[in-house]
């Protein structure tokens, strides 16, 4: 009985703030996103609204939306798998028996992670600039064409891709490391005396054993890479020609920049239903593929 | 492929890999030190002519960084020792003390990790107003001060502690709060650790919600500060360079002092379940 009150005690500063500043918000934005909440209902509540779906249909008609969201998929379509093959890549790397001064190199590698994203994004703002970049430099140097990185509609996204790869890769890579580690080492010496390549190896060995880690690491860095904001705020403030406007970039100018809360609720209810399904349906694949 | 060369190969890889990670930071540091103007200059310069310490004492002199300084310490610190706290005693509850519907509970808790922070922030922001929070250390402090990722990396770790340790206690007649202080606690010294930098450098960096919370310059962060500097001075590229400096120094010192902690807890939040 005493240990029960403890216990309620012990857990009940953490629910309070959970409950109070997450859970109960949660469920308030989908109050909020069936309502008309704007600067006047901010100003006086009596001028809110019941609109029912009315924000998810005009949503759904505005073009600026469907370029958000497809802003967003393009940087998790095409960084996600970056992402992986950077991370798998420097995982290997540091896990050969050939590799020295391993503690050295995994402490570099993974530096870019603990970085505060604002500070490395006005780094490699600096090191994109068209004009007095390093890049850029480097580039015209070796007698290649010069690019305006952060200032063509059609670079913006791939530049702001790379250096989302940059910064996050190590992350992943120290999950991947303990994945390899985790391969016994008889079955690579059982390949290797049968005469099975490199290539071979990786493809029969390595990346099956690595499934399991595989799946929980590309689940994980989807749902992150949908979170894009802090890096088109930054570099790019979402272009140029909103190029670069993300579905959370949208919601934060929709909410805190022209305090349409309701509508800016519905944006992030989207956001999260899109998640959770294309997080759900990789789940569902992987499993399918253990059972075939 | 001989074995030399592939050491040769592999070596070699790994420092083309570790100089495209390290460069941009070594590079910030130059150029933080160059003279104004200096930066947009052709060719660019990779060293300063002259080092100078002008733009750290522009940043700090004129443009209110040691506030910003300040102001990340302090909410950085308080979220870390009360969040830790909070974490600690609701793991240890959530993995060895018995009460009625712990599991249903938990399992709420770990369902809710699937829901991104976004989603809640617009009402959050509402909720903080009508609270009179907004644009205070509080806005951004509070709603921090329990994870769920937090509770569940102690619980983890705490199902390990044998129950006899706390059963023999108890038979002596000592209370829950004396075991959890004087038996448990030491026993998650190393978790707490991991934990504790965990957090401050997530309060650190944390970007898109002190950027809503905090509306008036005198309570900003070092991200948002930076940010919003970054957008008034978009030339002055040798000021943003030691801004950068300033923002993440502290943050690289102290995970490359508490390194092994910090990557062992990266490895116990994602092994799931």
């Amino acid at each position: 009985m005493n240990t029960t009150r403890a216990a309620w005690l012990f857990v009940t500063p953490a629910l309070i703030i959970l409950g109070l500043f997450f859970l109960l918000p949660v469920v308030a934005a989908l109050f909020l996103s069936v309502t008309d909440y704007d600067l006047y209902a901010l100003a006086d509540i009596r001028n809110l609204r019941f609109v029912a779906l009315q924000n998810y249909w005009s949503l759904l008609q505005r073009p600026l939306f469907w370029s958000a969201l497809g802003h967003t998929v393009y940087f998790v379509v095409v960084g996600v798998p970056l992402s992986l093959i950077a991370s798998l890549g420097a995982a290997m790397l540091l896990n050969s028996p050939l590799a020295r001064f391993k503690p050295f190199f995994r402490t570099a590698l993974f530096a870019p992670v603990v970085t505060t994203v604002v500070a490395v994004a006005v780094i490699w703002r600096y090191l994109f600039n068209t004009k007095y970049g390093l890049i850029n430099y480097v580039l015209d140097s070796i007698g290649m064409p010069t690019v305006d990185w952060l200032g063509d509609p059609h670079w913006a996204m791939p530049t702001i891709i790379l250096f989302a790869v940059w910064k996050n890769f190590g992350y992943n890579m120290i999950i991947f490391m303990a994945g390899l580690q985790a391969i016994p080492g008889d079955l690579y010496e059982a390949a290797r005396i049968d005469g099975a390549s490199a290539i071979a190896q990786f493809r029969h060995i390595t990346l099956p054993m690595l499934k399991p880690t595989m799946v929980m690491v590309s689940i994980l860095t989807v749902s992150g890479y949908f979170q894009l904001f802090a890096e088109p705020y930054v570099m790019t403030e979402g272009g140029p020609l909103q190029s670069t406007t993300s579905v959370l970039y949208l919601m934060y100018e929709e909410g805190f920049k022209w305090w349409n809360l309701g509508s800016a609720s519905a944006v992030a209810f989207i956001l999260f239903v899109i998640m959770f399904a294309v997080t759900a349906a990789m789940l569902r694949l992987s499993k399918r593929g253990e059972a075939a | 492929m001989s074995p030399r060369m592939a050491k040769a190969l592999i070596n070699g890889l790994l420092i083309g890999g570790a100089a495209i990670a390290i460069a941009p930071l070594l590079y910030m540091v130059s150029v933080s030190f160059m003279p104004q103007g200096q930066a947009s200059s052709l060719p660019p310069p990779v060293l300063p002519t002259h080092a100078t310490l002008d733009n750290y004492r522009q940043l700090f002199l004129n443009a209110g960084m040691g506030r910003y300084l300040f102001n990340s310490l302090l909410i950085s610190t308080a979220i870390t020792v009360i969040s830790l706290a909070f974490n600690l005693m609701a793991g240890y509850a959530f993995a060895k003390l018995e009460f009625k519907g712990r599991q249903r509970l938990f399992q709420v808790l770990l369902g809710a990790l699937v829901i991104p922070a976004q989603v809640a922030m617009l009402p959050l922001f509402l909720l903080l107003k009508y609270m009179g929070l907004v644009n205070t250390y509080g806005a951004v402090i509070v709603p921090a001060l329990a994870t769920i990722f937090g509770i569940f990396l102690v619980r983890q770790y705490a199902s390990g502690i044998p129950d006899d340790l706390m059963e023999a206690a108890r038979i002596d007649g000592a209370g829950e709060f004396r075991i959890f202080a004087t038996i448990v606690m030491p026993l998650l010294k190393p978790i707490m650790v991991t934990l504790a930098i965990f957090t401050f450098l997530a309060a650190w960096n944390d970007f898109m919600w002190p950027l809503i919370a905090l509306t008036g310059q005198e309570h900003y962060t070092l991200p948002i500060a930076l940010a919003s500097l970054s957008r008034e001075h978009v030339q002055d590229s040798e000021l943003m360079m030691a801004g950068s400096v300033v923002t993440i120094l502290p943050v690289l010192v102290l995970f490359l002092a508490l390194q092994r902690y910090y990557l062992e807890g990266l490895l116990l939040g994602s092994v799931k379940g």
